[in-house]
């Protein structure tokens, strides 16, 4: 996306174009159709099942915050020229990282969840590293890490604890603010309110009778929304974000003009790790426990929000609004499909056929605006 | 042409397949769900399945069956929380990590579903988190009782093959075992993982490092497919004393040509039809079983295979 030159005098060099083209010529374009659609479909299909009440949007838009949490990673590196398949190992191994710390070794969760995010953006730089100093297709790089962190997510809580799930964590993390940045929720008086004037459904009975069914917007949504923001600031209106479109458009071109490619690679392999963390940490604060086979194919997930967003996967194209409208979808389908009742064997079926068609959509209309063949 | 009709009527099946489940949804009567922790890949829960579906026919509710497909965990939680959001008359789900699902569950029975834990927990855990009932087999319990039967066989030592490391109850089968026999479990249980051949080649490959293993113990069809498969390219089978978890066609044959010892059946079936019919009972006449039920654990040995084999993968 170039800004045209708004200059007083029209130059001939540069094509008009009606405002209303410019407004369309967007990546998201693709993504914001397809959350219309999506929307309409399950409000036909699912309208009444629950899926749009104060629980079920929690449901949805809890599983919706993870993928974007990631997409968002994903997105800025594949915009960068680069995959990262070690997302799903990396949000295991740095749960498990953290539940040890905390568990284990006793430390505070504050002083826990800081190393572990230290050790996930030095692994990511790593990643990063190998990438531009072999010139080893990222696909491999990562694939690698996928295997030896997942291999240690196994191994270290079975040689340190005998056990593959170390649970605990939520007593250790009681009354630890920052803790709290991470499994903890917000607006909790709104939504007391909006319970105690009936707007929203109250707990019928139990020790929790009377409260609201949605307690607050835990910090895992505060998160997935910030990053978002982060991301699309940091994309559309830095240098550096022209750097990142620049060392995945044409990494040669963008040295000779001075870009400094590998860096901008390794920091977004770095931030890809951190996403991944952020996740990890959210899912430890909030279940309390860390299992070895927390975050399996999520990496996949990640990529196939970052597409259906518009992004395309050689690089130089691509928003971080897309991705979080992909992740919106991706989650959206993947529950309202429950919600529907669609018979679950054949869950994965329309799974794939909506993830296809979406991306075919996305395509298609990207080809139009931008006169591309 | 013919099979161009043949895929035609496969898409049309395809795409009427949500409808009719919608239409099956807004029809008269009782809405139970049944949420597991298993991995699609495990073929051991079509039982559970084929239980859960009787049970709907039989009482004239609406069941459906959830599961996370990768076995993650943490899935599982957002599927209860899913479940519960649905507004169903009552939830049937297993209980494999408390740290992770109590708290979807607690909620669930705080906005008034009646929830029953089947299979993996403990009645204590169930109790705890609100639910009516445990239906299942205590499974350290289970692996004890295995263990003491094998300790009176003569057995010192021997092979955990844990399909599904991740979940504790798994774990505690082998531990149970361990215990029973009065051993240390210490490295005697290996991480097999799911597929097929990694876990025929990491059998094959603990049972050359370690040839005088007395008994090798699997956790169900997953693993013990594969070890039967192992045993027979080492010539192994039927001289290694061979037990298993669960039942499943190749077990119960191999049940019959006396390469395994016994199976311990835990009655999948009942675990998934009985909280149906409490379920119903419960909501149109207020009846309740005044205790948790067990389901198993069964030993099935050589004797009276009949229906077993009949059965074996369906109900049994």
């Amino acid at each position: 996306m170039t800004e045209a030159n708004v200059a007083a005098t029209a130059d001939e060099r540069v094509k008009q174009q009606s405002s209303l083209q410019k407004a369309l010529i967007r990546p998201e374009l693709g993504g914001i159709c397809g959350t219309i659609i999506v929307f309409a479909l399950f409000l036909i299909f699912a309208g009444d099942s629950g899926m749009f009440s104060a629980q079920g949007v929690m449901n949805w838009s809890t599983v919706s915050a993870q993928f974007m949490i990631i997409a968002v990673g994903a997105c800025l590196l594949m915009i960068a020229g680069e995959f990262d398949l070690s997302v799903g190992s990396m949000i295991g191994f740095s749960g498990m990282m953290i539940a040890i710390f905390t568990v284990t070794l006793e430390w505070p969760v504050w002083q826990a969840i800081l190393a572990t995010f230290v050790m996930a953006l030095a692994i990511g730089a790593l990643n990063g590293y190998i990438v531009v100093r072999t010139g080893l297709p990222s696909f491999i790089v990562t694939l690698a890490f996928l295997f030896i962190l997942r291999g240690f997510t196994i191994y270290l809580p079975q040689i340190i604890e005998r056990k593959t799930i170390i649970g605990g964590v939520d007593r250790a993390a009681e009354g630890d603010w920052f803790a709290a940045l991470f499994g903890g929720k917000i607006l909790t008086g709104f939504f007391a309110w909006m319970g105690d004037a009936g707007i929203i459904d109250v707990f019928e009975r139990g020790s929790r009778a009377g409260q609201p069914v949605v307690e607050g917007i835990p910090m895992l949504i505060v998160w997935a929304i910030a990053l978002v923001i982060v991301g699309h600031i940091i994309l559309t209106r830095t240098q550096f974000g022209n750097w990142i479109f620049a060392a995945g458009g044409d990494a040669q071109a963008a040295r000779y003009v001075g870009v400094p490619v590998n860096r901008v690679k390794i920091l977004m392999f770095m931030f890809t790790a951190f996403c991944a963390t952020v996740f990890a940490a959210c899912q430890v604060m909030e279940f309390g426990s860390a299992g070895a086979d927390r975050g399996l194919l999520k990496e996949f997930e990640a990529i196939i929000a970052v597409v259906i967003g518009g992004a395309l996967l050689t690089g130089g194209y691509g928003s971080v609004i897309g991705a979080a409208l992909g992740a919106l979808i991706f989650g959206v389908v993947q529950q309202g499909l429950f919600f529907a009742g669609v018979e679950s064997s054949l869950f994965r079926v329309f799974l794939g056929v909506i993830l296809l068609f979406a991306v075919i959509l996305n395509t298609y209309i990207r080809r139009i605006i931008t006169g591309e063949r | 042409m013919k099979s161009t009709l043949k895929s035609l009527l496969l898409a049309a099946a395809v795409i009427a397949a949500p409808l009719a489940g919608a239409q099956v949804a807004s029809a008269e009567g009782e809405k139970y769900i049944l949420v597991s922790h298993a991995p699609d890949s495990d073929s051991w829960w079509n039982t559970i399945k084929n239980g859960i579906a009787l049970a709907g026919d039989q009482m004239g509710v609406d069941v459906e069956y959830r599961n996370p497909p990768t076995g993650d965990l943490a899935d599982m939680a957002r599927i209860i929380e899913q479940a519960a959001a649905s507004g169903p008359n009552g939830i049937i789900t297993t209980l494999s990590d408390p740290d992770v699902l109590s708290g979807p569950i607690k909620d669930a029975v705080a906005s008034g579903i009646d929830v029953i834990i089947m299979n993996s927990g403990t009645p204590d855990q169930a109790r705890e988190v609100g639910a009516l009932m445990y239906v299942g087999q205590p499974e350290y319990d289970a692996g004890h009782a295995a263990g003491l039967r094998a300790k009176g066989d003569g057995v010192t030592s021997f092979l955990c093959v844990n399909h599904y490391i991740s979940s504790p109850s798994s774990t505690e089968r082998c531990q149970g075992f361990a215990d029973g026999l009065g051993v240390e479990l210490g490295d005697q249980m290996i991480d097999s993982g799911q597929d097929p051949a990694e876990i025929k080649n990491r059998v094959l490959a603990y049972l050359n490092a370690n040839p005088d293993t007395d008994a090798v113990l699997t956790l169900g069809p997953t693993s013990a497919d594969p070890t039967l498969l192992a045993l027979d390219e080492n010539g192994m089978a039927g001289d290694i004393y061979f037990g298993t978890f669960d039942l499943g066609e190749n077990i119960v044959e191999g049940i019959k040509s006396g390469v395994i010892n016994w199976g311990i059946d835990q009655q999948p079936f009942l675990q998934a039809y009985l909280p149906v019919v409490v379920l119903t009972n419960y909501h149109r006449y207020g009846v309740l079983p005044g205790n948790n039920i067990n389901s198993g654990p069964g030993f099935v040995t050589k004797d009276g295979l009949t229906l077993v084999e009949k059965f074996a993968g369906e109900y049994r």
